[in-house]
């Protein structure tokens, strides 16, 4: 067992200069240490001006996510371990903008989100009194999967489509607007189909299939693009062989 | 009911493109396994030349035939698009890639159909 471990971190500090860096941290080898408790040691012990975000330290904020030697991952997830004998390159996550050191610009992401209305839109909606919106279990099967997604955007970095297309709106968005389609308390299915089966939603997809690989909550966002092909093909054909149906 | 108010023809190529690989994954390898192991290895029996010819003139296996092969090349077309769009990055010439790879397919399409129903 080693004593120490190097980490080589994406450093870039955009009031001190123009290109970004590698700056190199010998940490202590821990066994039961991820990668973020190195950058924990790190921030706290040997560089205090080291950037990155993070929250629950156990795989539910979504906040973690970096590359680690190239690959998409939550660093609250990757354990030191793994990446033996080092050294581990930390970096920003892909496809997105770097504010600074480790922390990505995310806005682009929160507007597509919101986009495809992420919340129950019910047929109408019921005074309190009536009670709840029962669902059976196997209603609640049918989104579950998809109301996993933590909005890590590890699928967004690890998307090729989305590096080349940026305006492509990406696995998890469609993942999330499935996860309120496929629920039997919502009606938004045709206000969510105006931005899904845009030129920029579900078509550009090419099942590349990486999304679901790196996704830490197994969403499987590619299943749910498939998916929503089918119905979005089904529902223009209808449409164009079927005017009257609309 | 849902809507497509964005005019994407999308889910057009997309309904050519899914069918042409359900129905290749499906037939072509059982073609392949007969056509090209079986009868010539002789583990069956070969079809005489008529009853061959009869079999592919009948109106049921010409439209299979058709089908099959149209499909097929419009899956091609599909996929081949998009391997020129995104690996080539030529996304300006969008139009003029996907006249290409559809115009293909319509191409191999009717040729199929010449020569089909000339048999
Ligand atoms: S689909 Fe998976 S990888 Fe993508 S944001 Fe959600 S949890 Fe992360
Ligand atoms: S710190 Fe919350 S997911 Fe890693």
């Amino acid at each position: 067992m080693p004593e120490t471990i190097t980490l080589e971190v994406f450093r870039y500090r955009p009031e001190e200069e123009q290109e970004p860096t590698f700056q190199s941290y010998e940490v202590p080898f821990r066994k039961d240490w991820v990668v973020l408790d190195a950058l924990n040691h790190i921030k706290d012990e040997i560089d205090g001006s080291l950037s990155y975000r993070w929250s629950c330290r156990m795989g539910v904020c979504g906040s973690c996510g970096m590359m680690i030697n190239g690959d998409a991952v939550l660093t609250c997830a990757a354990f030191l371990e793994t990446y033996l004998p080092g050294p581990i390159r930390v970096e920003p996550l892909a496809n997105f903008p770097v504010v600074r050191d480790l922390v990505i610009e995310m806005s682009d992401f929160m507007e597509k989100l919101n986009r495809v209305s992420p919340w129950i839109i019910p047929a109408e909606e019921k005074p309190v009194s009536e009670g709840e919106y029962l669902q059976t279990p196997d209603e609640l099967e049918d989104y579950k999967p998809y109301s996993m997604c933590i909005n890590c955007m590890l699928c967004y970095s690890a998307c090729p489509v989305f590096g080349l297309e940026p305006g492509f709106i990406g696995p998890a968005a469609i993942a999330i607007a499935q996860r309120y389609n496929l629920d039997n308390r919502d009606a938004g299915n045709e206000q969510r189909m105006e931005v899904l089966s845009d030129d920029e939603g579900i078509w550009q997809c090419t099942l590349v299939g990486e999304c679901s690989a790196v996704c830490p909550k197994s969403v499987d966002p590619a299943g749910a693009i498939q998916r929503y092909k089918v119905t979005a093909t089904t529902e223009w054909w209808k449409s164009k062989l079927m005017p009257w149906s609309q | 009911m849902a809507t497509h108010k964005g005019k994407t023809n999308e889910p057009f190529w997309w309904a050519l493109f899914g069918a042409g690989g359900v129905l290749a994954a499906f037939c072509i390898p059982v073609l392949l396994f007969l056509n090209g192991l079986a009868i010539p290895l002789g583990w069956i029996e070969p079809p005489r030349y008529e009853d061959a010819l009869a079999l592919v003139q009948h109106p049921l296996t010409r439209l299979f035939l058709f089908g099959l092969i149209s499909l097929s090349m419009f899956h091609w077309a599909h996929r081949f698009r998009f391997t020129l769009y995104d690996g080539l990055q030529i996304k300006h010439l969008n139009f003029l890639v996907a006249l290409m790879c559809y115009g293909s397919a319509v191409v191999v399409s009717i040729l199929t159909a010449v020569v089909l129903f000339q048999l």
